[in-house]
């Protein structure tokens, strides 16, 4: 029945462009082609700014407004896209082409039940009854895989799990049978288990109906997971394209060889991750000199620990209006304890929710534990601190946007801290220690002069590192420090994190999600499942024998590129 | 629900009680009662008589429990005034401040939502600049020089409407309306336009901007790369995201409608609450005066009330909590 000849998605030579305020034009997708066939996945794979979201944006005539196809043709299952006006009219979106959204926590509409979200684009496109739309609704339900799809098609959006969320989005991108579904990062929001279920759903949904999906993303494990065919584009062009074996395994193009190499491998550790560019002798120099800075008095050896946490508990909630009556309490911690020891870096995983981040903002300081104790360089830490402890422990947050004061100078907000704590002298002197720190995170020192939003996402990150460095740290807690970023851009702040720590002495509590990442940087880890450690090594010893029955579901889950092309390898 | 419920009845006794609590300080601090109720020329033993028949020699929290007592029993004091229950004076003066309130926010809420959004869909129409900009003047302007203003050119100059009062009156027993008489009609229509500029505006521009966010977000966009139609997806997908906060920025207009619709109803000498607080801040009136703090403190917090009702109706993240 399903016509398995005819591609659902025939892109050729498709340029489109952005007419710029000071009369240039930025070309977001140059020359590219491609072509989908029936019952195919197919991966569009680049960073940031490579043009990857945009080709999906115009062929489902989503393109911002000053946005237009300028060239080249569009044709969907056989249908010619109208492109005099840039917008896809022979084509109405939803019926031809289903879309899937990053963030299932946003893309449904939290005011209305998920029946009335499924249903109406089958009452607008299908001009089915009501009944009839609910019957299919019901259908849909099922075919995605949520339980109990009678009272689920009540549910509204809060009521459900992040992953029921992206099945429901799922099912509505497939209620009026769609050729093509356009899945833009899927499972970027999702957590490694729910991801994997995730991911075998779309698999399953085009080989069963012969659905084409062209997969928005920038994660190679998911490509390598369920993806037939690669097309790896960089600034809007595409440098190569092959079936995902030989992309993934024999890069042709410079670019994707680089791309990756800089996927941090699950299986191995490394001792740095190849980048594009390593630092200049400059660099090297301004890292001498916060290191000669940092060096404290200090003496101890490798296994004190600088700081140690004791059956941590933090609960939320649990304030009644009613005195003697408990309102309900969620247990974020339940009883943790770990340390870490001078020059270490501690990795702290888990999925969503299991409390790593409210460890690390315990231990800084911003959520007050309900018992336990925090000791931190002998001493422990109370409600109130020292202004020396304070100093002593810096923090790097995970989205460097909002991590930065948009009016303040680059200079000025790495400088601030040093001044707070008088490490400086003066003004002057504060802004020549703001300008090594540049540097040895590897900017420009010019750069101190420019606000934040003149910086990438990577170079954000790099200048609040640089922040947290000022007031010389013992501790550094890097929570998600890397997640908001580009995989080469990641491996570069890696390797950063990395030589600080050897340079400078410093012990680092680094938290994340990414085992791959968490297994190049840290040297013991401890893994966190609903408040709980439920395991504790050194990160070798976690990696080749894990013990508990989590980390081995965490380990086999989280997608890897050189197993699963070993498996194919081991079959074909 | 029922608990949410139970918690903001609760909370909205303490704040009521809190209110009645200052009331009760101004009435026994603010002038000496005993000294404006006697003859002139009274002597101690009847002053002393006239205390204890007032209940003010004893302590103070006793006091202030029969105080309590007498409010919710509807007694609110003599007006030193007008030597009338204060009750019946404020029930005499509601219905006009109520209708003049009710007819504003109507006006407020039917004009500004639509030009709200039609503002957010069409930034740069010929209409919503208009809009823009003349909501922008209104908004600057004294609401005494938008209601003298109307008053010179609908009343002197063409001489449609009447410039002050409420027109002939139809009595409902306890309630005198002007809805049912063409002479009330007309004289509602300038006073209530000139009460409802600023909230119009106001409104206009939070569903303005609330569209706007709503616009950019991901369900919308998600609702167009489903295909649905326009007007769906603005009507009604967009509108009621974008509604939440104009609930309760209503809300607290109409309060601040009732409480201080002192201008409008002075430059159109409407016979309202208004008028009524206005002359009891000059004589002092101090029995009126602690009445209209304790109505307009039950009016707030009666007005919250319905409008976190409200909101456990509109969005039902609400409601699970």
């Amino acid at each position: 029945m399903t016509d398995t000849t005819t591609p659902v998605l025939d892109i050729r030579n498709l340029r489109v462009e952005y007419p710029l305020a000071n009369g240039h034009t930025l070309t977001a997708v140059k020359d590219t082609d491609l072509l989908i066939r029936p019952g195919e996945i197919h991966a569009l794979v680049g960073e940031s700014g490579a043009g990857k979201t945009t080709v999906g944006n115009a062929l489902m005539g989503l393109l911002q407004a000053p946005g237009k196809i300028v060239s080249g043709s569009i044709t969907i299952a056989g249908k010619p896209v109208d492109l005099r006006t840039g917008r896809t009219e022979g084509i109405v979106p939803g019926r031809d082409v289903g879309a899937i959204f990053q963030d299932p926590m946003t893309s449904l509409n939290p005011l209305f039940t998920v029946e009335s979200q499924l249903c109406e684009g089958m009452l607008a496109h299908l001009k089915l009854s009501s009944k009839e739309a609910k019957a299919r609704a019901l259908d849909l339900m099922r075919a995605v895989g949520i339980p109990e799809p009678e009272r689920r098609l009540g549910s509204y959006p809060h009521q459900l799990s992040g992953g029921q969320r992206q099945r429901v989005v799922i099912a509505t991108a497939l209620a009026c049978g769609p050729k093509l579904i356009v899945a833009d990062e899927p499972t970027t929001a999702l957590d490694v288990s729910v991801q994997a279920q995730i991911l075998k759903l779309i698999r399953d949904l085009a080989d069963e109906r012969g659905v084409g999906v062209l997969l928005v993303t920038h994660n190679m494990g998911v490509v390598a997971e369920i993806a037939d065919r690669v097309t790896i584009m960089q600034n809007g062009s595409v440098v190569e394209s092959g079936s995902a074996r030989e992309v993934l395994t024999a890069p042709k193009a410079a670019y994707a060889r680089t791309l990756i190499a800089a996927v941090p491998p699950i299986e191995t550790r490394l001792e740095r991750l190849p980048v594009p560019s390593e630092e200049t002798q400059g660099t090297l120099e301004a890292r001498a000199a916060v290191r000669r800075k940092s060096t404290k008095s200090e003496t101890g050896s490798r296994d004190d620990a600088v700081l140690s946490v004791r059956d941590l508990a933090v609960e939320y909630g649990g304030h009644s209006l009613f005195p003697g009556r408990k309102a309900s309490v969620f247990k974020a911690v339940k009883g943790v304890s770990f340390d870490v020891r001078r020059g270490e870096i501690f990795g702290l995983v888990g999925e969503s929710g299991c409390g790593k981040t409210t460890v690390a903002n315990t231990i800084a300081g911003l959520v007050t534990q309900s018992s336990g104790t925090i000791d931190f360089l002998g001493t422990t830490l109370g409600a109130r601190r020292e202004k020396s402890i304070r100093q002593s422990l810096q923090m790097v947050f995970q989205d460097p946007y909002s991590a930065l004061n948009p009016r303040l100078r680059i200079n000025a907000a790495i400088a601030e801290p040093i001044l707070f704590y008088k490490l400086a002298s003066n003004a002057e002197e504060a802004r020549q220690d703001a300008k090594t720190l540049l540097e040895a995170v590897g900017l420009p020192a010019d750069a101190g002069a420019r606000f934040s939003h003149a910086f990438s996402g990577g170079q954000r990150q790099r200048i609040a590192i640089a922040r947290a460095l000022g007031p010389r740290p013992s501790l550094l807690i890097c929570d998600e420090p890397t997640s908001a970023l580009d995989v080469s851009v990641q491996a570069q702040l890696l390797n950063l994190l990395k030589d600080l720590r050897d340079l400078a002495g410093l012990s680092m509590l680094f938290i994340s999600h990414d085992l791959a990442v968490i297994r190049q940087m840290c040297d013991r880890i401890a893994v966190m499942k609903a408040g709980e450690i439920v395991e504790l090594a050194d990160t070798e010893a976690l990696f080749t024998a894990p013990k508990h029955d989590y980390t081995k579901e965490l380990l086999r889950l989280a997608p890897s590129l050189d197993r699963i092309l070993s498996r194919q390898s081991a079959l074909g | 629900m029922i608990r949410l419920l139970s918690v903001r009845l609760l909370q909205a006794v303490l704040v009521m009680l809190a209110v009645a609590a200052i009331a009760f300080v101004m009435f026994r601090f603010v002038g000496d009662p005993v000294a404006s109720m006697v003859r002139e020329g009274a002597t101690q033993a009847e002053k002393d008589a006239l205390r204890v028949a007032l209940g003010l020699d004893r302590p103070v929290l006793v006091q202030f429990g029969n105080f309590v007592g007498q409010v919710l029993t509807g007694d609110l004091g003599t007006s030193f005034r007008y030597q009338q229950p204060v009750t019946s004076l404020l029930l005499s003066r509601l219905p006009a401040t109520l209708e003049l309130v009710v007819v504003a926010t109507v006006l407020a809420l039917a004009v500004g939502i639509p030009l709200g959004v039609l503002c957010a869909l069409k930034p740069n129409s010929f209409l919503s600049r208009l809009t823009q900009a003349t909501t922008l003047v209104g908004i600057s302007m004294p609401t005494f020089v938008t209601g003298l203003l109307l008053i010179l050119i609908f009343a002197v100059n063409l001489r449609w409407l009447p410039s002050s009062g409420r027109g002939d009156l139809v009595d409902l027993g306890l309630w005198q309306t002007g809805f049912l008489s063409l002479s009330g009609l007309k004289s509602l229509i300038l006073p209530s336009i000139t009460l409802a500029l600023f909230q119009l505006t106001l409104i206009m521009r939070l569903v303005r901007s609330e569209m706007i966010d709503v616009l950019s977000s991901d369900y919308i966009r998600f609702a167009f790369a489903r295909g649905l139609p326009r007007a769906y997806i603005y009507r009604r997908l967009a509108l009621r995201n974008a509604l939440m906060p104009v609930v309760t920025v209503t809300g607290l207009q109409i309060g601040q409608l009732i409480a201080f619709a002192i201008v409008t109803e002075t430059v159109f000498q409407w016979p309202g609450m208004g008028l009524l607080f206005t002359n009891a801040v000059g004589y002092p009136d101090v029995p009126v005066l602690a009445a209209y703090l304790l109505f307009v403190g039950f009016l707030f917090v009666m007005i919250n009330m319905i409008a976190d009702i409200l909101y456990t109706f509109i969005d039902p993240r609400l409601r699970t909590r």
